[in-house]
């Protein structure tokens, strides 16, 4: 056995953690205060062919291994957790597609997603079905050449951005997948602010009246929206959420060990106050444990391992509830400077506790575990 | 070809992670209840890692997967019609 980066993921590693560092890092702050993702930001990743990690070359993409966006997905979580939520939400529907999308539908989406000339948003989640996330209470009808939506959607990421959302909604009653696009008639978006963590990450909120989707834009087969494109799609997701969780907590631990190498208090530097070694011991194990896990569901995701899946929902759910104790620690460290807005961490801390409830809260996650490990 | 060893590994692989003894060839696994959407879909990533084929989109149906012989049969059609291609 050997855990060690080949030279290209190295590679793809240094480039990624640079651009985050000069693009998004310096204006975190401040766009998180103002809950605006920055339009100019999101072309850059665009530009820099970030939001086309998953896509194969073909169709202008990265077509990145399962460790390289891995590590893209640690570098932007180190930085910015609303930065990286685009890049989770934006693959789950270009892998969707790609997965799930027939010819026409890959060579009429994949190249502008690949190029991030359009964003795209995971439109599963509704007012009244969160964790419950197969009680859709959206409703598809064929008419014709098309099929009517009626229902709305909820929390939806970037969905105040995006040009193309992945929407479930049932057909004669099973889960269905349809691929709509912005300005489709009967569509609306409505943002959805302030939020308490991952403040940019411009949530919105879908009503669909009756909007019109071309029957060719159903992703998938009628029926097996649950089953396979949700499902697949929420695995992705989840494997993005768990190295971003890596990332948080080691933007919280770097920022943690620069402070108790300057700040002195009773006469020493905090790293030689016992109490705070321990916290530090805490979070260097936290880390490290977190990625291990994920190096491990990245392997299994590469190979197309079926414990990937189990593999997944582990790392996501050790790396959201490391994420939380981590960052928690930081801002404990910081005392009052770390609720303030000069250190980061405060920051990490409000996004590490969406973590533990997004694409799968930590409660399903514990039930996906159990159930698999206990089964039979 | 002989069926036998893909019939044995399909069922050694459904016995392990469903927990149960082995199963009978056309055991359905769906009506059962031993299936969830999860192990759905871990069951079409065996089936491409351990068969290399590619399950499309038009090979979703419950006939293609509901038991150790559906399964092997699906397997068997698909590696036919990539050896005439």
């Amino acid at each position: 056995m050997k855990i060690e980066l080949t030279d290209q993921q190295r590679e793809n590693q240094q480039r990624f953690q640079a651009f985050v560092e000069r693009e998004v890092m310096p204006r975190a702050e401040v766009y998180d205060e103002s809950g605006v993702f920055p339009d100019d930001l999101a072309l850059a990743m665009g530009r820099a062919g970030h939001l086309g990690a998953l896509a194969p070359v073909e169709y202008g993409g990265l077509d990145l291994d399962m460790i390289s966006f891995g590590l893209q997905n640690e570098a932007y979580g180190r930085g910015c957790a609303s930065a990286r939520s685009l890049l989770t939400v934006h693959n789950m529907v270009l892998a969707s597609v790609l997965r799930w999308g027939s010819a026409a539908q890959k060579a009429r989406w994949l190249p502008g997603l690949a190029a991030g000339q359009s964003l795209a948003a995971f439109a599963l989640s509704e007012p009244e079905s969160g964790s419950d996330a197969n009680s859709l209470q959206t409703y598809a009808v064929l008419e014709g050449d098309h099929y009517s939506l009626h229902g709305s959607k909820k929390w939806i990421t970037f969905g105040q951005l995006a040009g193309l959302f992945l929407v479930f909604a049932k057909l004669h009653g099973k889960t269905t997948a349809f691929l709509v696009e912005r300005g489709s008639p009967g569509l609306a978006v409505e943002a959805i602010s302030p939020m308490g963590g991952c403040r940019a990450a411009m949530l919105a909120e879908l009503r669909l009246d009756g909007c019109r989707v071309p029957a060719a834009n159903l992703l998938g087969r009628p029926g097996l929206g649950w089953t396979y494109v949700a499902n697949a799609a929420l695995d992705n997701g989840r494997y993005s959420v768990a190295w971003g969780c890596v990332g948080l907590a080691q933007g919280c631990l770097e920022a943690s060990l620069a402070y108790v190498n300057r700040r002195r208090q009773f006469g020493a530097l905090l790293r030689e106050h016992q109490l705070i070694q321990a916290m530090v011991a805490d979070m260097v194990a936290g880390v490290e444990a977190a990625r291990l896990l994920c190096f491990k569901a990245g392997y299994l995701q590469e190979i197309g391992d079926p414990g990937a899946i189990l593999a997944t929902s582990l790392a996501k759910y050790f790396g959201a509830q490391n994420a939380a104790r981590v960052s928690g620690a930081a801002v404990q460290i910081h005392g009052a400077n770390g609720f303030s807005r000069v250190f980061p961490v405060h920051r990490h801390w409000r996004d590490a506790k969406v973590m533990e409830i997004i694409e799968g809260s930590t409660q399903i996650q514990q039930m996906i575990i159990g159930r698999a490990s206990a089964a039979g | 070809m002989s069926e036998a060893p893909t019939k044995k590994k399909i069922a050694s692989f459904l016995a392990r992670h469903l927990r149960t003894a082995e199963l009978d060839g056309d055991e359905d696994i769906f009506a059962a209840g031993l299936v969830n959407s999860l192990f759905a879909m871990q069951i079409v990533l065996f089936v491409e890692k351990e068969f290399s084929v590619t399950v499309e989109n038009d090979d979703l149906q419950l006939d293609n997967f509901r038991s150790v012989n559906a399964i092997a049969g699906f397997v068997a059609r698909k590696q036919a019609a990539l050896a005439a291609s």
